[in-house]
């Protein structure tokens, strides 16, 4: 009995053993760079021109520099705007369309066809996505877009999107419409189906009609999963850089309204900022960790479950 | 009594028919809806894609004419000027293999080991592994950036794959996936039958789980692969040789260059050669991609 209690305490011993690769890679390049950007943020540690300034501690000087001086709330309000404008569009599209999918009754055809369809720009490299919008919507009267509105006589004179402030948003928020909501309805698919078809021919039986059984029980019982989805979704709309930065040319024009966060991080990284970087990276931080922290307590209540 | 009961029948039939019928009439009516919308989605996605295919094969004239529907004749001159452009896109596209090929062995072949790690295996700090794991999995790499450049400025590593792929060995998403898969399809006895024809851990993982992860490690594989070819943020902070940099950094620079100034068939040209792959490799294989999502989807 003990021999076989040493040996699987042996085995075990394992565990730790292939546990190696993650921990010691997630330590040296995730960890220390964390703690070492932390670090950075209370430091005064910037270049003009060829002059080094600093570093030197600060205290939370750079976090009020940040908010006071450095448009941490505009940029802010900038990655909302363009991550609402996708994501609006983007759940209420998800939801009707994965209950239809999920919906027996119905029978669609080519459901394969449309599933591969919509999830396809979820693939497609965010910079060429964005340089094709570029060119797409161009501003002159050969752009292909402009040249088919004027020849459909939408138009009289070309239109140049990206002088509007309101067209720019949009378009970033149209991609990212056009990116994340075949993902988001593959989603909630998973999640109806999870749903006992016992409840649904319940109410059938009682005489509900389709439009009832998806606000009655449809809606409530995909409500962890709906969380799931906004939070998820909230926390790479935080993240959003690659569709404005190469759209923009990194300018977040016009008049800086489509510069993101992470797009300023970005200049202060090209820069050397290493300071204000720090600040902007350790908010960005806190507020994703809040996030994730919702996000790792529905999962583990999935876990239980 | 036997025709009152056949009437009868008769009667709840015609009521169910007759159900049936009002039920029909709206199956019907939001079949047409659904397909509408489906068709105008589908559109969408497929329009500005057919554009640029379109406009890859037309010349930089041609293009000037403004809006056109079917293709030119210039597709395969745009390639050879586009091979011949002051980009080297073709060495863009090997070093995008190349990095986003390793990074996706590493993140599958590491993220199976530590799920395995957790899943086969009884040791103290197994929980508290599990937990810190999956409390880490949404933290974005962008908000360590900055120490990160820091630090593999100091270890000699800038301008090198070596911190684009290495990292991919901490993935927590993966790894969930993982995990998750492994609950359902790999049975302990398996293991333990290993153990008693004398085999040891490392080879029981490698010759017995991994064929047995086969699928899952198919499906992380693309999706380690995808993340890693449309990657721009960190390749842009590391990469400075013009030689070594992929795909999506010179798509950046083809906008920041005052591309008006460019042959536009090439322009159209280069965006779809970093695009197509990826279309085409994902239609061969969607049926294993779209599965893949429902399956590792979290259960709410």
């Amino acid at each position: 009995m003990k021999t076989k209690n040493n040996k699987v305490v042996a085995y075990n011993k394992w565990g730790y053993i292939f546990l190696i690769p993650f921990f010691a890679i997630f330590t040296i390049f995730q960890l220390i760079p964390l703690f070492t950007t932390i670090y950075n943020s209370f430091f005064e540690n910037y270049r003009v021109g060829l002059e080094q300034i600093g570093p030197k501690f600060v205290g939370l000087a750079n976090y009020v520099k940040l908010i006071t001086k450095g448009h941490l709330l505009f940029y802010a309000g900038n990655t909302m705007i363009m991550w609402l404008i996708g994501f609006i569009p983007q759940i209420f599209v998800s939801l009707l369309l994965a209950a239809w999918f999920t919906d027996p009754s119905l029978r669609l055809k080519g459901q394969r066809f449309f599933k591969t369809v919509i999830y396809l720009p979820n693939l497609i490299m965010a910079a060429a996505f964005a340089m094709l919008f570029f060119t797409l919507f161009g501003g002159s009267k050969h752009a292909p877009i402009n040249a088919l509105l004027i020849s459909m006589g939408i138009l009289k004179k070309p239109f140049d999107f990206f002088a509007s402030v309101w067209a720019t948003r949009s378009l970033v928020g149209l991609m990212n419409f056009l990116m994340w909501f075949g993902n988001t309805t593959i989603l909630l698919m998973a999640g109806m189906m999870g749903i006992d078809q016992s409840l649904f021919e319940a109410a059938e039986v009682d005489g509900a009609t389709s439009t009832q059984i998806f606000f009655k029980i449809t809606l409530p019982l995909l409500r962890p999963i709906l969380v799931y989805v906004l939070i998820t979704s909230l926390i790479g709309g935080l993240q959003m850089f690659d569709v404005p930065q190469i759209l923009t040319n990194g300018s977040g024009q016009p008049v800086n309204s489509t510069m993101t966060m992470i797009m300023e991080l970005n200049k202060h990284l090209y820069s050397k900022n290493l300071g204000m970087g720090g600040a902007l990276s350790t908010v960005l931080f806190i507020i994703t960790g809040i996030l994730s922290f919702i996000v790792y307590k529905l999962t583990m209540k999935g876990q239980e479950s | 009594m036997k025709d009152n009961l056949q009437e009868k029948r008769n009667g709840d039939m015609d009521e169910a028919y007759a159900i049936q019928k009002k039920q029909g009439v709206g199956v019907k009516a939001r079949r047409v809806i659904a397909y509408i919308v489906l068709i105008f989605l589908s559109f969408l996605c497929l329009f500005g894609f057919y554009i640029l295919f379109i406009n890859a094969t037309r010349s930089n004239g041609d293009l000037m004419m403004g809006f056109q529907a079917y293709p030119g004749t210039h597709l395969a001159k745009n390639f050879v000027n586009m091979l011949h452009s002051t980009q080297p896109i073709v060495r863009g596209m090997l070093n995008s293999l190349l990095v986003a090929g390793v990074s996706a062995f590493f993140c599958t072949y590491f993220s199976t080991m530590t799920a395995y790690a957790i899943h086969a295996y009884r040791f103290k700090l197994r929980n508290a592994a599990f937990t810190f794991i999956l409390a880490i999995m949404m933290i974005p790499t962008q908000v360590t950036a900055l120490g990160f450049i820091q630090l593999i400025t100091k270890m000699g590593l800038m301008d090198n794959y070596i911190p684009l792929i290495v990292p991919a060995i901490a993935a927590p998403a993966t790894f969930f996936y993982m995990k998750q898969y492994m609950d359902s399809t790999l049975p302990m006895s398996l293991v333990e039958a290993a153990r008693i024809d004398g085999a040891g851990e490392f080879k029981i993982f490698n010759s017995i789980v991994l064929p047995m992860m086969k699928p899952a490690i198919a499906v992380q594989a693309i999706f380690s692969f995808v993340a890693n070819w449309n990657n721009y943020f960190t390749p842009a902070l590391v990469l400075k040789t013009e030689e070594y940099k992929t795909l999506p950094i010179m798509i950046a620079e083809l906008r920041s260059a005052d591309f008006l100034k460019f042959d536009m068939g090439v322009v159209y040209m280069t965006i779809a050669f970093s695009i197509f792959p990826v279309i085409i490799v994902y239609l061969i294989l969607s049926k294993n991609i779209v599965g893949g999502l429902a399956m590792g989807a979290v259960k709410g």
